[in-house]
């Protein structure tokens, strides 16, 4: 038994226990030390994770391969930047409380172990441990009504799509007899060898997981939640959870049911379609910023998994591309609707952006550059995001995907445009409250790989190759 | 490494975004960094001018193929590169943004009073766009730099620009983005099937007969756009009139060859059997655009809105041009889009000095002007003339080699195409005599000055330019007759190939 694979998680899991105890005992606020604490885990668990051994271990249970290295690195870059946000956003807020940054840890924790789950119930323990954590965050400004409704309603339909998973699960093990993915992969060589039974479990497993990367039509809760709770958890939330969701169903599709194409190909490519048509008509009516992000991620959704729908290792690749360069851009947004505040509390309408480029010239240029790459504009990194998906639509002849794709995102570039035009031709409103260090950092960093990103495109994508030849083979 | 030595290509390319750095970095009170922003922009557009002077003087007008050629990997297990070079085709497009810059910056000194820092980046961000575009050697490098115009462009109108500004600059982005959407499409295609996105290799390569009118609508919703053609011009008088004066002057001079830079460099040499297939259709709609839009313009009230109409016009000229397929008529287009680069950027800056003075393009404002504003009243006509296609001026040569390669290929397009000059003089000498002729009406007309040394420099450049393409045109169809004429055999040999492959299918 191979335990040292697990090691990130394990020593990610040992300190996320150690900052409870220490918080607990100690009689002070000490939420900054705990995040810091936190952020150091992180980066520990990255280290680990980059020069850890590969293979597969606990009896064919859990895998640490490229694939699983990719996205955790992702996961923990986006979670530790999500928790420099949220530091002096709660503080402000009055929920700075340490819990968040260990809750934060424990979820990472989670979806490490959902990139490296190699059978249905790892799988399912990483995705409820994941889940668990994210329904009190989502709940962790207590006092606020939206907030409490926001932890609710994840909750309960979070609870039923796990449910739906979960029977899924139960299909797959009753038709086949094992939960391992290499025997499962093993035995279903041909969609022949799959009997209807299964091939039910199979889209109850892919309906668990649709709601967790919020495809269309599982992405009722999405708009709320994201209105609703603590915006540094709507960023976390847009980010983290969504990588591993999605690495998860690259992995569960791609491994045990790869030879079952035919079979899920078309479900896929119709959840893609309608995500993004949704995710670009129902975001031009916001007025809310927190809810027309919700939107265009259920939109960017969309053209992750027509990478998926094509089922070949480019398309993977597309995949993983375009969520790292999705994570990027996201928290950079969410960096920018963080610093909306005035007179000490948060706005967040887009209105309250006009003129931002006169009160504030580097955050409104900051914005400009994640809304024109959101609408996939050259020179910026969301065109290669783009590019690499479409790329592989049209290699996979899935022409109708590659032009639905290409048109909504010229009716999500309205949207796009619109928050420039507020910001850069409207009348200045009243100038935001000056910026924390940190924000400034986190919205400059992914502010500069999201316009740099074209200069060198070649490791993130030779990375997302490798991985990506992982799991289609 | 190429003929001057040193990646001139690149130096062009990306010198003018360096000078936007600069400026971004310039620090102190409104006044200093204006002031600051306008000559740092206009000496890198000066130096930027000049080392495209040194391109000028290298470049070899004998060698039909690519100069100045540079390469580097970006993507190398892609086969993308970063691949810069120019030819006959390209090579005096070039030229005419950055002449065009300058020109803009100067035209700018004084009407942009808000904002100057930022319109100063926005330009050379854009500067640095077209002349990538021109001389990218890579689909990919050419489709970024093609889309990439639009983010500098769209903040030019909606920021600086008129009281629709909003609409107009949506407008604009919206359009242009959706063709560009679908020539993305075609492209990775392309790039499938050849395995790689060189531009010369994919000159070389045969894309199958049904491919072909696939590619060939996708690029038509993209270039068709820019060009702009008919139906699908309605943007561009809205993007016109809405623009600062630098703006229209850029829209008109540059962004609208674009589409028919596109056209020569991929739809023709790339898919011959669709461009003959549908050249029928380009005329079809060429000759409409040609007439509608010449009527149109007799109608307009607003000076900015006319010429905007006449530029649609005048580029349906150069699309009947490209689509005869004969020297002429490819030749004739090619001169047809840098005469009306000259010239159409120069009645936009004739409109805009007026503008500064009075503050409104309404035709009706004006009249009798000549009286106070002689010299105006000489550039004004030189232009008109130029316009409407006056012999011994740049526009005249351009429509006459394009009427003789029509008739070579359709009497009636010719015909019609010719009858569109009948109407453009029609509709500039109407304009010219509504505003310069007559009597003064108004009061704060009477005391109107005259041009400005500064307007003098913007203008004199032009007009040398104008007489000169127009007296002496050898001198810049000379840089092409060697592209083109490899161009056409090239085409000639693909549909004969075709011809033949049908033949042993038969």
């Amino acid at each position: 038994m191979n335990w040292i694979l697990a090691l990130p998680e394990i020593v990610l899991a040992c300190i996320g226990m150690a900052i409870l105890v220490f918080g607990v005992l100690r009689k002070q606020d000490e939420t900054q030390l705990c995040t810091m604490f936190t952020i150091g885990g992180f980066l520990i668990a990255g280290l680990l994770v980059i020069s850890g051994a590969g293979g597969s271990g606990y009896h064919g249970q859990f895998v640490a391969d490229s694939f699983a290295a990719f996205n955790k690195i992702l996961i923990l870059i986006g979670g530790a930047l999500t928790a420099v946000l949220a530091l002096d956003w709660n503080r402000k807020e009055g929920i700075g409380r340490f819990e968040f940054p260990v809750l934060m840890l424990f979820a990472t924790v989670g979806m490490m172990i959902m990139t490296s789950s190699s059978n249905l119930m790892t799988m399912y323990l990483g995705l409820e441990l994941q889940s668990l954590a994210l329904y009190v965050l989502a709940a962790f400004a207590r006092d606020d009504v939206r907030s409490s409704e926001a932890g609710l309603k994840y909750f309960v339909l979070s609870s039923l799509a796990s449910g739906l998973l979960l029977y899924g699960v139960s299909l797959v093990y009753g038709f086949s007899g094992t939960m391992d993915f290499n025997q499962l992969s093993a035995m279903l060589t041909a969609p022949s060898d799959a009997s209807p039974g299964l091939i039910v479990g199979v889209v109850f497993v892919l309906v668990g997981l649709a709601f967790k990367v919020s495809a269309v039509p599982f992405h009722m809760w999405t708009p709320d939640v994201y209105e609703g709770a603590p915006t540094p958890v709507t960023v976390f939330f847009a980010s983290a959870p969504k990588v591993a969701a999605m690495a998860l169903l690259l992995r569960v599709m791609a491994t045990p049911f790869g030879h079952l194409l035919v079979s899920w190909q078309s479900l896929i490519v119709i959840m893609a379609i309608c995500s993004m048509v949704l995710g670009a008509l129902a975001a031009i009516g916001q007025t809310n910023i927190k809810r027309l992000m919700a939107y265009s991620s259920i939109g960017h959704m969309g053209y992750a998994l027509a990478g998926l729908a094509v089922g070949t290792s480019e398309g993977v690749r597309g995949v993983l591309v375009y969520m790292a360069i999705y994570a990027a851009m996201t928290i950079g947004t969410f960096g920018c609707i963080l610093a909306m505040r005035r007179q000490g509390k948060s706005v967040e309408k887009i209105s309250d952006l006009s003129g931002l480029s006169s009160n504030d010239p580097a955050l409104a240029l900051a914005l400009a550059v994640f809304m024109f790459s959101l609408a996939g504009i050259p020179l910026m990194s969301g065109f290669f995001a783009k590019l690499y998906i479409f790329l592989a639509a049209v290699q996979g002849g899935l022409w109708t995907l590659a032009v639905v794709g290409v048109l909504t995102s010229v009716v999500g570039a309205f949207y796009y445009i619109r928050i420039i035009k507020v910001m850069y031709f409207d009348q200045p409103g009243e100038a935001f409250d000056p910026r924390p260090a940190g924000l400034s950092v986190v919205v400059a960093a992914t502010g500069l790989f999201t316009a740099f990103f074209f200069l060198f495109p070649a490791p993130v994508v030779d990375a997302a190759q490798v991985a990506a030849k992982v799991i289609f083979r | 490494m190429n003929a001057a030595g040193f990646p001139i290509l690149s130096l062009i390319t990306w010198l003018p975004l360096l000078g936007g750095l600069v400026i971004l970095s310039v620090r102190g009170d409104e006044a200093t960094v204006a002031s600051n922003a306008r000559w740092t922009a206009l000496w890198t557009s000066l130096i930027v001018l000049v080392l495209s002077l040194v391109l000028w003087v290298k470049f070899d007008p004998t060698d039909g193929g690519f100069q100045f050629v540079e390469s580097l990997a970006w993507l190398p297990q892609y086969k993308v590169g970063y691949k810069m070079g120019v030819d006959g085709i390209s090579v005096l497009f070039v030229l005419l943004s950055t002449v065009l810059t300058p020109l803009c910056i100067l035209a700018s000194w004084e009407s942009i009073q808000t904002r100057v820092r930022e319109f100063m980046i926005s330009f050379l961000i854009l500067e640095t766009m077209m002349v990538g575009m021109f001389c990218a050697l890579d689909f990919i490098v050419f489709y970024m730099f093609f889309e990439a115009v639009l983010i500098p462009m769209y903040l030019i109108i909606g920021v600086w620009g008129g009281p629709r500004r909003v609409y107009a600059a949506v407008k604009f982005f919206l359009y242009t983005l959706t063709g560009s959407v679908l020539m993305l499409l075609a492209l990775l295609a392309m790039w499938l099937y050849a395995g790689t996105t060189d531009i010369p290799t994919l000159m070389e390569t045969k894309f199958p007969a049904g491919m072909q009118t696939w590619l060939f609508l996708a690029f038509l919703a993209s270039f068709a756009v820019k060009v702009p053609m008919w139906p699908v011009h309605t943007w561009l008088p809205d993007a016109h009139v809405e623009a600062p004066t630098a703006g229209s002057v850029i829209l008109a001079g540059v962004l609208l060859k674009m589409g028919g830079y596109g056209f020569l460099r991929f739809s023709i040499p790339m898919l011959p059997d669709a461009s003959a297939y549908f050249a029928p259709f380009m005329f079809t709609m060429s000759v409409i655009a040609v007439i509608y839009t010449s009527l149109v313009a007799l109608a307009q009230e607003d000076m900015k809105k006319l010429i905007a109409y006449s530029s649609v016009a005048h580029m349906g000229i150069v699309t009947i041009g490209m689509f005869t397929f004969n020297e002429q008529g490819i030749q004739g287009a090619l001169f047809q889009m840098l005469s009306h680069g000259v010239v159409s950027a120069a009645l936009f800056l004739v409109v805009g000095v007026v503008y500064d003075r009075i503050h409104s393009r309404e035709i009706a404002r004006y009249g009798g002007l000549a009286d106070r504003m002689p010299a105006y009243a000489f550039v004004f006509m030189l232009f008109t003339m130029a316009s409407v296609g006056l012999p011994g001026t740049a526009g005249f040569v351009g429509e006459f080699l394009v009427i003789v390669g029509a008739l070579q290929v359709n009497f009636w397009v010719a015909m019609l195409g010719g009858a569109g000059m009948i109407l453009g003089a029609a509709y500039m000498l109407y304009l010219y005599r509504r505003v310069m002729f007559g009597r003064i009406t108004r009061d704060d007309l009477l005391h109107i000055m005259d041009l400005s040394p500064r307007e003098w420099a913007v203008f004199a450049p032009l007009i040398v330019l104008t007489m000169w393409m127009g007296i002496y045109p050898s001198s810049f169809t000379g840089f092409w007759d060697a592209s083109v004429a490899a161009m056409v055999k090239h085409h000639l040999a693909a549909l004969e190939s075709t011809v033949k492959l049908a033949g042993i299918a038969h």
